[in-house]
């Protein structure tokens, strides 16, 4: 199973988990059918002209119903943000494999899910909204919640023992590790550039390789730059996970995101940047940290308040080996590689596990915060957005590209304050793919539905869709795809004793052959050939008439044969072992020759020989020895 | 035969300059670079003149691995590139490449700057050499070249400490470099998987020690320096600045912590703050627990101890100093030695191993009246304690190395001669592998027989894997096939592939034997007896009757015919192809034996 990813758009159909008590949420009118049937006003709620689910937010999991997960035997993660619905799978589908993943990537990954879980626990809603979610009823919500799909599917969020138990089943690797799976195919994890520790995968056996590429960048940013090379010579490459954002260039919304924070701060107001604990983060306090002084903001605050909010600062100083080159080279310094260590150090940069405690002394405003959650449904986010909402002074700037943020604001309209888009994608566009589809030339290219024509809104977009030759063989939710492989060959080892037994024929110049009899021993699929038994000596005369008694246990099938028989040679042969009476005769096809003592009649033809003879086995074999001379063995 | 050469330039029966030649199906690897702390002449960098005489060192070496950093595994790695002339890739570990350039230039500047020695590499050397250095990760698969491959392994001694898998085609050799099998207070322990190389190559400092539990040493140490400072001493604990200095630093902070002990503890200045420094941001490689923790608290920032001034050695009352270099034959630690050697009440702890020539071997050895520089004597007062926590493997360490990985031959270096000899009967007689000692400069050559691969045809794999599944398939099962040979590849096929590939015609060599049969019944109720006669023996085959007459024995016809005049005789035909020659033999002459007496 290739990557583990949780859908948490749906909770954008929920309403916010505020984490003080909000008397505008708490008053929002509950959703009345249009006859006027009041029986759902409990669970729904009407906000500005939509309709949320009050209840705590669910999410929309990878499909389980299709095959049987208990037979997954390994789960391949991409990124930290591939692995949020691991939980779900390893602790309530019987599977019982392994998964593999990069330890930067379980490390922030549990990060992610703790955060997750902290956020959703501290605010305990007693009511779980089901009575929306039957078919029936669904039927008749308004848009978007009508049309969200496998509304029965969503779970709640899982706990932070079923996220220890998910996460003790992955097995650590290295980039460029090579792992042997059942002796059957080798998986190796590739440097994919997007974040920490996010990898590509190769999936190959000796003859056939296939190309995982999920995620990937082709910009310096903090991790170690995407492994290109490795990725060549593939039969298939699968390709997913390109930017959500293929119109917005990275750089130029850096540059947007810290004029748009100049300007609010300078104003006297305050900055929410909505946002996950770590991975972009990092290059906007590192882009802020250049900036600051230039743009004359040294004395404004930085807030970033999460519950992992320290471990992700701790940690993202402790991968060097996980980098790009540059923060490579400070380590050896040494240095810390990110200077949010020096932010830190400065005071200009503080860090809380939440609003509450040591927060509400320090707070000064004006301020940047960051804080999660980017869909704005949880997190310490949702009172930031309840606090400044009603100020035209502040400004929340969106970078996360995961969430559409008219959606994320809706259960807060009407609102005051200033919102800016500023989505930072760092992963492939169409352009930089076309571009590595040239570079690596895969044999078939594997990709989302979504990536083989123009995006729905912008169909005149042509460039904005995989371009490549032949077209990309494109998949759906819950389809089955074959892969054009024609397996022809695999590796197998001959030990060396039965290599030197082997006798070579030149057959044509250049071209030698051998029979093999061996025996084949077949172990975690690796296969060795053996030397075969040497016939068991029977130990007495007078048992060997018994031992033929038996029928042959075995069957070893004797070698095919080829050629042709040249008549006159075969003729003086004959004659030379004693048969006198040779007669030769020719038929249509070829001859016969005739051995009247011995009552023998054989067949001679181009491509064929036939013997007929009495029941004599000395005669019989005598005359297959002779015939084979002229043959050769295969 | 395709052989392994292995030639040890240094650690062949000594401990000091590892520098260990290999090679292996037409690769040549050199493992460490190291120098000699004992000697302070030529003989203190490995014999390079070796590998080549006139040629280029870069067109002899594939590529050159250092296991870890400390000088006696990469001293002479200067010397090696920019002096003598190598341009090829060195590999190390992330960390070994961080620190390695530091203890070099600080060794140039004790060789140099205080012993006034020139012809010796310089800064400049020392980084133009890291640049060649190529870092890789844990358990990545370096492709040096199409064929040569190399791995590192986690060896737990210091920090980035690594085993080395060097592998071509399936031959390969594990070398170790200096390992530790148990984890310690800031370091987890050597592992490698069963990957049954060819030969292993095992430091064996150790060799005929098996150490007591590490908390008992622990206690002992702890013990010793609580008395002596109670007693208002000074202690000097002799260190490589990283290392074991972390470990015995993190002991004493808790316990100075739990004792709520007052004396000062001083790290002697400069590298040691830097060396803590990388322990903090190569967390990564340190232990679990470490690893857990360090968010909440890192165990490499200190409270009790501090950097240590020059001038605090005159100070009066109690005081512990670690100071660098560890085997103190230079540097602060001697000197610190020399003002402290003549108090009864001081002690000296060295924690590690000390080679032979310097003042820490001198003095471990019982040597109590030193001749220092200019004639002096030196008389050593202070009391000398040896604790043995140098992490390198010991005796029982080895051997479960050994069992780990299940190599086919073993090499001892890195060990004096005498203790390997003990060692190496041991390996024999547990795990009945040969086990080599060669001196340095001597060749150790063993011969390999490796499986050779050649391509199988997925079809004739799958047939003959399908017969092979059969239950009850204890008897080994044959598998035929053609072996095409053509240009360097090796493929094999079913015969009729090979055949067809090559264009022939198959040429069938079919026999029919007349089989003459007494029996005066009628044709078919002898057909049917010679039917029950065949299924009755033949239990395993397949054999029909079929409606024209005839029966099949698998792929055999055998049919009756009226040629005969005598009644009283019928004719079987049997009838078979070549392919069925043991079948179609045994079939004629278990039917010209006739049929059995009982009345069908």
């Amino acid at each position: 199973m290739l990557d583990c990813g949780l859908d948490m758009t749906s909770t954008l159909n929920f309403l916010p988990l505020p984490l003080v008590q909000s008397p505008r949420l708490s008053k929002l009118p509950g959703w009345v059918l249009k006859d006027g049937n009041t029986f759902l006003d409990k669970e729904l709620k009407e906000c500005s002209g939509h309709v949320f689910v009050d209840s705590a937010p669910e999410f929309c999991l990878p499909e389980t119903e299709l095959l049987d997960l208990s037979t997954v035997d390994v789960i391949l993660i991409s990124n930290y943000h591939c692995m949020m619905a691991l939980p779900y799978i390893t602790e309530y589908t019987g599977f019982t494999g392994t998964v593999y993943a990069t330890e930067p990537t379980v490390q922030i990954g549990r990060l992610l899910m703790e955060e997750l879980v902290n956020f959703i626990e501290r605010v305990p809603k007693a009511q779980s909204a089901s009575l929306w979610k039957n078919k029936e009823v669904q039927r008749l919500l308004p848009a978007p919640l009508k049309d969200a799909v496998e509304v029965s599917m969503w779970r709640r969020c899982y706990t932070m023992p079923e996220v220890n138990a998910a996460l003790s089943k992955i097995q650590l690797v290295g980039y460029s590790q090579k792992i042997e799976l059942f002796g059957a195919v080798q998986v190796t994890p590739l440097s994919s550039g997007y974040a920490l520790g996010s990898s590509n995968w190769i999936i190959q056996s000796h003859y056939e390789k296939v190309s995982y590429v999920s995620g990937s960048s082709l910009l310096t940013t903090h991790p170690q730059a995407m492994d290109q090379a490795s990725l060549k010579n593939s039969d298939v490459l699968i390709l997913t996970g390109l930017t959500q954002i293929p119109t917005a260039n990275p750089d130029g919304m850096v540059g947007e995101f810290c004029s748009n924070l100049a300007m609010t701060v300078r104003n006297g107001g305050n900055v929410l940047v909505p946002c996950y604990p770590s991975g972009v983060i990092y290059d906007l306090l590192e882009c802020l940290y250049q900036y600051i002084d230039s743009a004359g903001l040294s004395n404004v605050p930085f807030y970033f308040i999460s519950p992992v909010a320290n471990s992700s600062l701790e940690f993202s100083q402790i991968f060097a080996e996980w980098l790009c080159h540059n923060k490579q080279t400070k380590v050896y310094l040494p240095e810390p590689p990110f200077p949010h260590a020096e932010l830190i150090q400065t005071n200009k940069l503080k860090h809380y596990p939440s609003i509450h405690g040591d927060f509400s002394n320090d707070f000064k405003q004006p301020c940047v915060v960051f804080t999660g959650h980017p869909s704005l449904r949880f997190g310490d986010v949702v009172h930031f957005m309840e606090l400044w909402g009603k100020s035209s002074l502040n400004t929340v700037i969106f970078t996360e590209p995961d969430f559409s943020y008219l959606d994320a604001l809706a259960p807060y309209q009407p609102l005051a304050m200033k919102c800016v888009y500023c989505p930072i994608d760092t992963r492939l566009n169409f352009i930089q793919v076309s571009k590595l589809l040239k570079e690596v030339q895969p044999l078939h290219v594997v990709c989302p539905e979504q990536y083989t024509q123009p995006p729905p809104t912008q169909s005149h977009r042509t460039d904005l869709m995989i371009d490549c030759q032949p077209p990309a063989m494109s998949y759906r939710r819950a389809e089955v795809l074959t892969l054009p492989f024609k397996r022809r060959y695999e590796k197998i080892e001959i030990m060396p004793e039965l290599a030197d037994s082997l006798v070579p024929l030149e057959i044509k110049p250049g071209i030698s052959l051998a029979t093999v009899s061996a025996v084949l021993h077949t172990k975690d699929n690796k296969h060795v050939l053996q030397p075969p038994p040497k016939p068991a000596q029977p130990p007495a005369s007078k048992k060997r008439k018994r031992v033929s008694d038996d029928a042959p246990e075995c069957k070893p099938l004797k070698p095919l044969l080829s050629g042709s028989i040249p008549m006159d040679q075969f003729v003086q042969t004959l004659e030379k072992h004693g048969f006198s009476d040779v007669k030769v005769e020719d038929t249509a096809k070829g001859h016969i020759v005739l051995l009247q003592e011995a009552e023998t009649l054989i067949q001679i033809e181009e491509d064929s020989t036939h013997i007929i003879c009495d029941n004599d086995e000395t005669l019989r074999v005598k005359l297959r020895d002779l015939v084979l001379k002229f043959l050769q063995k295969f | 035969m395709p052989e392994i050469k292995v030639t040890p330039l240094g650690a062949g029966q000594d401990v000091g300059r590892s520098c260990i030649l290999v090679s292996i199906a037409g690769k040549n690897v050199m493992l460490d670079c190291g120098m000699h702390m004992g000697y302070n002449d030529d003989r203190r960098f490995p014999d390079f003149s070796y590998i080549t005489q006139n040629g280029r060192l870069t067109d002899f070496l594939d590529c050159v691995i250092i296991s870890h950093f400390h000088l006696d595994h990469c001293g002479a790695l200067p010397y090696f590139s920019e002096m003598v002339g190598y341009d090829g890739p060195i590999y190390m570990t992330h960390p070994t490449k961080a620190i390695c350039p530091i203890l070099l230039e600080d060794y140039r500047k004790i060789t140099v700057d205080k012993k006034g020695e020139t012809n010796f590499f310089t800064s400049q050397m020392i980084k133009d050499c890291m640049k060649k250095v190529v870092a890789v990760h844990l358990h990545q698969t370096v492709q040096v070249d199409d064929e040569l491959e190399i791995k590192a392994y986690y060896a737990g001694h210091v920090l980035g400490a690594a085993m080395f898998q060097i592998k071509v085609g399936s031959e390969s050799v594990v070398y170790t470099g200096d390992y530790n099998m148990t984890p310690d207070r800031h370091l987890g322990a050597a592992w490698i998987d069963k990957c049954r190389p060819d030969l292993l190559i095992s430091e064996s400092t150790y060799a005929t020690t098996i150490r007591d539990s590490k908390r008992c040493r622990e206690r002992d140490f702890l013990k010793k320096v609580h008395e002596s400072v109670e007693r208002g001493g000074k202690v000097l604990i002799p260190v490589f600045a990283l290392g074991r200095a972390q470990e015995l630093c993190i002991l004493l902070e808790t316990f100075w912590e739990r004792m709520n002990l007052k004396a000062p503890i001083y790290f002697s200045m400069g590298l040691t703050e830097k060396a803590n420094h990388y322990y903090k941001l190569f967390i990564t490689w340190t232990n679990q627990k470490i690893r857990k923790t360090f968010v909440q608290r890192n165990m490499f920032e200190f409270k009790h101890i501090k950097a240590f001034d020059r001038a605090f050695a005159d100070n009066p009352g109690p005081m512990v100093v670690f100071a660098t270099p560890g085997m103190l034959h230079a540097g602060q630690s001697l000197q610190i030695f020399r003002k402290w050697a003549g108090n009864e009440k001081n002690m000296v702890i060295m924690p590690g191993y000390c080679v032979q020539g310097t003042v820490g071997h001198k003095i471990l050895s019982g040597q109590r009246k030193l001749e220092m520089e200019g004639r002096q004597i030196l008389e050593v007062k202070m009391q000398v304690e040896y604790m043995s926590f140098s992490a390198h493997a010991d005796a029982k360490g080895i051997m479960q190395l050994i069992r780990q990985a299940e190599p086919r031959n073993v090499l001892l270096v890195h060990g004096e001669a005498k203790k390997m000899e003990f060692l190496k009967q041991k390996i024999e007689q547990e795990f009945y592998v040969n086990c080599y000692m060669p001196a340095n400069g001597e060749t150790t050559t063993l011969f390999t027989s490796p499986n050779i691969p050649v391509d199988i045809s997925l079809g004739l794999l799958k047939r003959e894997s399908a017969i092979g599944l059969v239950p009850d398939s204890k008897k080994p099962k044959l598998m035929h096939g053609t072996l095409i040979m053509k240009d360097n590849s090796f493929r094999l096929v079913s015969p009729e592939q090979a055949l067809k590939e090559l264009g022939l015609g198959e040429h069938q060599l079919r026999f029919t034997c007349r089989v003459h049969i007494q029996d005066p019944r009628k044709e078919h109720e002898m057909v049917l007896r010679v039917y029950n006669h065949l299924k009755g023996v033949l239990k395993d085959y397949s054999v029909q009757h079929l409606p024209d007459g005839s029966i099949m024995v698998e792929s055999i016809l055998i049919q009756a015919t009226a040629q005969s005049e005598d009644q009283g005789t019928k004719v079987l035909l049997v009838s078979w192809t070549y392919q069925d020659e043991e079948l179609g033999s045994y079939l004629t002459s278990l039917l010209k034996k006739g049929l059995p007496q009982t009345t069908a």
